[in-house]
């Protein structure tokens, strides 16, 4: 069996017991991204030198007996959002920090550090995190390993494919509205977003700092939960990042949660949802009636359409602040041709933007701005009450909810560009997560007749991401999506 | 809600982006449409609700008020465009009278 081939979990136990080493892991990884990137895209940079030196650095350290952490060797990749100070830039697929440097590491990526992980290269991603196809990258769209043709979903598209193809066994990606639950559904793996605050944002680069959460990509629930528990905790550097504990989510992760009430949203099943993805998410829900659990009908009536109509308003509206910092004065692009300052910034983020973020910057702007704040953001976060009340009223009833994580499988590339607002449905059963700081998880759960990747979203409650685990592992110990590879990557690396 | 082109630019100077005519004209329609969706949050009647700004109940994080280490000078400017010694270097702002 080809090291690509092993989960995170599998590589920790083979290390640990000797039967590998940290340098064979990372090589049969570099050989797979040598071997397949070209075609999938999914590494906007790579750093075997580094990567090598690291898996042998763990080696060295477990040869003399020492404890090297919690991902001991394990190569993992980090979606280019999130600051690396050594080896590779931090662009955020944006031509504005092309070739940045980043001054720090982000509080992510010192915890891979500390737990022995070995940082093989920096995913692709929509600019700045605001997309759903990976398409508004500024170098080139990362494609779904199950079907070069069609996106991997976005933002996180580049760790969704690097995982889905086996480049690499764990990823991280952020989530603002989906940007992780999405690219997993299309690219059928596990991705979760952790509740908000669950894990640091210190060296995130932000887009929403109200909706921004880094969470994990693995193929396999256990994979993800070890990634989190590596990556969660408190962080004083992030005033908004929680002091509560963090417990061991592989620890008892075999043990089914009963009783299981699952709320089911008529608001999830309603137009727009492609049928073949209804009815394979609809099969995974009578898997779950097989095991014992309850299907509750629930509403939640501001989920959808609203959430949408909120999410674009708020997100939008926190990425005109956080985006203004990109003036061409302390770092990233200038432009060449300006005449004094104010013409440095317009032509500056004029040049380094590409159309979706100046599409947002303008949105929030607008929504922002005196005589319309009113109307529309203060509006928006009134919205957005009513949308956290939706799940509380959801929770007092049910354990979790479910649904489809995407009303789609995965789309040809090029094929919602023209429409800026036929891309943001795709969200619509994501977005309400965020604007409402809950956790959720989107599991593979099948596949369409023509060979793409299904996903189930499991939501829950604030701070519950070891049952949300379990509710996961229930379902994926009962099937085995997890084991299928797209035909890309079937043969040894 | 139909952006007009002269709204577009003005939120494209408020925004600090420079608006090519095609620009404004590609963006007025895109935006004058997403704007037409966001609209049907109208719809609600959210009298009496309080604003949900952020997401968890923390407020007010401080801490003691003891200097820390920070970015050396050669750091922070390890990224700039230009930079002249211990600063940043951008063009001069003109005098009152000129852009902006």
């Amino acid at each position: 069996m080809a090291v690509t081939d092993l989960t995170a979990c599998e590589i920790r136990k083979a290390i640990a017991e000797r039967r590998l080493s940290a340098v064979e892991a990372a090589e049969g990884c570099l050989r797979a991204i040598g071997r397949l990137d070209p075609k999938i895209k999914a590494f906007l940079s790579t750093d075997p030198e580094g990567a090598r030196r690291r898996a042998a650095e763990v080696d060295r350290r477990l040869a003399a007996g020492e404890n090297v952490g919690l991902l001991a060797g394990i190569p993992v990749a980090v979606k280019d959002n999130m600051c690396t100070a050594d080896g590779q830039p931090t662009t955020c697929a944006s031509r504005i920090l092309g070739g940045w440097r980043a001054p720090y590491d982000a509080h992510v990526v010192e915890r891979l550090k500390a737990e022995g992980a070995v940082i093989v290269g920096k995913t692709n991603l929509d600019e700045f995190a605001m997309g759903s196809s990976t398409e508004n990258s500024a170098y080139g769209a990362t494609r779904n390993p199950w079907d070069l043709t069609r996106v991997p979903g976005g933002s996180s598209g580049g760790s969704a494919a690097a995982v889905a193809a086996r480049l690499v066994p764990i990823a991280l990606g952020s989530d603002t509205g989906g940007s992780i639950r999405q690219p997993a559904a299309l690219c059928g793996v596990v991705g979760m977003k952790p509740t908000y605050g669950r894990v640091s944002r210190y060296g995130l680069v932000a887009f929403a700092s109200s909706l921004d959460q880094i969470g994990p990509f693995g193929r396999t629930v256990a994979d993800a939960a070890l990634l989190l528990r590596a990556t969660a905790g408190h962080d004083r550097r992030d005033s908004t990042s929680v002091r509560e504990p963090v417990p061991d989510y592989l620890e008892g992760l075999e043990e089914p949660v009963r009783p299981l009430r699952i709320g089911v949203p008529r608001e999830f099943f309603s137009a727009g949802i492609d049928p073949e993805v209804e009815s394979v998410v609809r099969e995974a829900l009578a898997v779950y009636e097989r095991l014992g659990a309850a299907l509750v009908p629930i509403m939640l009536p501001h989920s959808t359409d609203y959430a949408i109509a909120t999410y674009y308003i708020v997100a939008t509206s926190e990425a005109s602040s956080n985006l203004a910092r990109y003036d061409g004065v302390h770092y990233g692009y200038r432009s060449s041709d300006h005449t004094d300052m104010i013409d440095m910034y317009m032509r500056s983020r004029a040049q380094g933007f590409g159309d979706e973020v100046k599409r947002r910057i303008m949105l929030g702007t607008y929504a922002l701005s005196s005589g319309y704040y009113d109307a529309y953001y203060k509006k928006a976060l009134e919205v957005r009450r009513l949308i956290r009340r939706d799940f509380e009223q959801a929770f007092a009833k049910v354990d979790c909810i479910m649904g489809p994580t995407s009303p789609t499988p995965a789309f040809r590339v090029g094929e919602r560009t023209a429409d800026p607002l036929a891309m943001y449905l795709s969200d619509v059963y994501t977005v309400s997560a965020n604007l409402a700081a809950i956790a959720g998880i989107s599991i593979p759960c099948g596949f369409t007749a023509g060979g793409l990747p299904v996903g189930l979203q499991i939501i829950t409650d604030v701070f519950t991401e070891g049952r949300l685990l379990r509710i996961a592992r229930m379902y994926e110990r009962e099937t085995g999506w997890t084991k299928r590879a797209p035909p890309i990557a079937e043969g040894a690396a | 809600m139909a952006l007009s082109s002269k709204e577009v630019l003005k939120v494209g100077t408020l925004s600090r982006i420079r608006l090519t005519p095609e620009e404004v004209e590609k963006f007025s329609s895109q935006l004058s449409a997403i704007l037409d969706y966001v609209d049907k949050l109208r719809e609600l009647d959210t009298a009496g609700v309080e604003p949900l700004a952020h997401a968890l109940p923390i407020h007010n994080v401080l801490r003691p008020d003891e200097p820390r280490p920070g970015l050396a000078p050669e750091q922070a400017l390890g990224g700039a465009p230009q930079s002249e010694g211990d600063f940043f270097r951008v063009p001069r702002v003109l005098d009152e009278g000129a852009s902006a």
